[in-house]
């Protein structure tokens, strides 16, 4: 092996310490995808440690939560983990309606189930392509975001915006599902089947890839455990741990689907767990688009907490009366002076938050757990004994997004 | 529910001072300092809390009718048995001091740097505790309730490197 030539003499009055370089990784890098910087040491093209340096897109995201209601808040949750807005947008007001205790009407719920699967499937699209791209398949990228440009398609006729969505309200949605989007849905699940077993003749096999990947950054079960994974790096590993089941939020219980899992632990591994899940999140999406019950989006009236439809405001009085109540800026909604903590199984893994109410309509404390940045702190443990080109294979099957990471 | 009865019971016949509450089906179990490090070991060796979820800080400075300036918030998850408990820890100035949870979980590690960071509670025994997202020569605890959304005039205090010195 080439790595004993440089391996130190203690003899000749040589140390480790001479061997050893320094190598500033980012902040500013094609393969870091976002803005992080990794100090690295290595030994030859070895890496023996890694400190990651993170905040530089620190914006202060739980501060402002302390001074936005609970409405407009979900604006600041697009900017977290951009790659899957609608994610976010659904575990915020989850927790929200946690800690209100809030139930939605069935309709919402499908709806928004059918948002979320969408936007995991479109997470790991990027997830699977960037890493392919930082090891060299390209084409397999350039597939990745064809399909991803059709979901934005979905939610650009679903609310108007492709990237930044901020679909969901506190007991409601935004817009209705409408036929057009319906059909756009039936659209991409005829056609993404086809798109991903492309894909998946593209690298399963690529001995390129799996080479690249297999065997590369291996975290075990006991590992991911104590290290706090979850979502797809945690079933990687072989922990069956998946929120939409064990604690089963929205319409999920009554949707039949699998968990993905591997006991492999590596890049690959995790690869092939997102692969397998955007073909159950298809799954969850047809039988989701063909039940949608029929009945409102928003909590009714009675609640006070969703804005009534005009006709209830111009044919009730409970209707008006909660129009003005939610619009006229000295009222709003009360919440009550508790805590809560409401989590999803985001596309990354648990996303959740941790709420404070104080009786307004205003979080006093909103803790934001981040998945990106609890798998962040895994990757010195990942890297180290890797080579340097191994890094942007870990990095990409971590799938950190630096906003998200930094809030 | 029933499941976490009987590890509030085991708790509390090891424990004195425990309080628990529940809301919304969540229990939480608020503990005197002392006993953080037992009651964590414990949930985590003989009840089967593998999991640390989160880590985080409320500053309760504007609070009405709070009694406590700080409470750090521990959420815990059973993978195997599906089971949540949240204990909570009081604490006020000036000791604003606990001990660090690294060698229970190894996710602790980055979650108490960010609690530092943002709230200044100090983790001793932490192996590695410098500020996450902040730059190093930040002197405040930019998430505590007596600092402003706006105004403090951070950026003026770091220097201005030119183009030419970098």
């Amino acid at each position: 092996m080439a790595s004993t030539a440089y391996e130190s003499d203690p003899a000749a009055g040589e140390t480790e310490r001479d061997f050893v370089w320094t190598l500033n990784f980012g902040p500013q890098h094609p393969a870091t995808h976002t803005t992080l910087r990794i100090l690295l040491k290595l030994d030859g093209e070895r890496v023996v440690g890694a400190d990651p340096d993170i905040g530089y897109l620190h914006s202060g995201f739980e501060k402002i939560g302390e001074h936005l209601d609970y409405n407009q808040y979900v604006a600041v949750t697009d900017r977290m983990n951009y790659i899957s807005p609608m994610a976010n947008n659904v575990a915020w007001h989850h927790a929200v309606e946690t800690l209100l205790g809030i139930d939605l009407t069935p309709r919402c719920k499908y709806i928004r189930v059918i948002v979320s699967e969408l936007a995991r499937i479109s997470d790991h699209l990027l997830a699977t392509g960037a890493t392919a791209l930082d090891v060299g398949a390209f084409t397999f990228f350039l597939y990745a975001f064809h399909a991803r440009e059709r979901i934005y398609d979905i939610f650009e006729s679903l609310c108007g915006a492709r990237f930044t969505t901020s679909y969901t309200r506190v007991g409601g949605l935004m817009h209705d599902i409408t036929p057009v989007t319906i059909e756009k849905i039936r659209a991409f699940l005829a056609g993404f089947p086809e798109t991903l077993a492309d894909m998946e003749r593209l690298l399963n096999r690529n001995r390129i890839f799996v080479e690249r990947t297999r065997g590369i950054g291996v975290l075990s079960k006991a590992e991911a455990v104590n290290r706090g994974a979850s979502g797809p790096v945690a079933r990687a590993s072989g922990v069956t741990r998946d929120l939409r089941k064990d604690e089963p939020y929205l319409a999920y219980a009554d949707l039949d689907f699998r968990v993905c899992c591997a006991t492999a632990g590596d890049c690959f591994a995790r690869y092939l767990v997102r692969m397998a899940e955007m073909r159950e999140s298809l799954r969850i999406v047809a039988q989701a688009v063909e039940n949608i019950p029929a009945g409102p989006i928003n909590a009714g009236p009675g609640a006070r907490i969703a804005l009534p439809d005009k006709e209830q405001v111009h044919q009730s009085i409970e209707g008006l009366i909660t129009h003005f109540e939610l619009l006229m800026g000295n009222r709003g909604f009360t919440g009550p002076c508790d805590e809560a903590y409401g989590a999803v199984e985001s596309p990354n893994g648990e996303l959740g938050f941790y709420l404070v109410g104080d009786g307004s309509h205003v979080a006093y404390r909103a803790r934001c757990r981040p998945p990106s940045f609890i798998h962040f702190a895994l990757f010195p443990h990942l890297i180290v004994g890797h080579t340097l080109s191994d890094l942007v294979a870990v990095l990409g099957s971590l799938n950190i997004i630096a906003a998200e990471l930094d809030r | 529910m029933t499941a976490c009865d009987e590890v509030v019971e085991a708790l509390r016949s090891e424990w004195s001072g425990l309080s628990v509450s529940a809301f919304r089906d969540q229990v939480r179990i608020t503990v005197p300092r002392d006993a953080l490090y037992g009651v964590l070991a414990r949930l985590k060796h003989s009840h089967g809390f593998d999991f640390l979820t989160d880590i985080t800080c409320v500053d309760y400075l504007r609070y009405a009718g709070a009694s406590d300036r700080f409470m750090v918030v521990y959420m815990l998850t059973d993978t195997r048995g599906n089971r949540r408990i949240t204990v909570k820890v009081p604490l006020n100035e000036p000791d604003l001091a606990l001990p660090t949870v690294v060698p229970l979980w190894e996710a602790a590690n980055w979650l108490e740097r960010e609690v530092w960071d943002m709230m200044g509670i100090v983790f001793r025994g932490h192996p590695d505790l410098r500020r996450i997202l902040l730059p190093e020569a930040f002197t405040a605890h930019p998430q505590r309730k007596d600092y402003p959304l706006q105004g403090r005039g951070e950026r003026h205090h770091f220097p201005v490197i030119q183009r030419g010195e970098a």
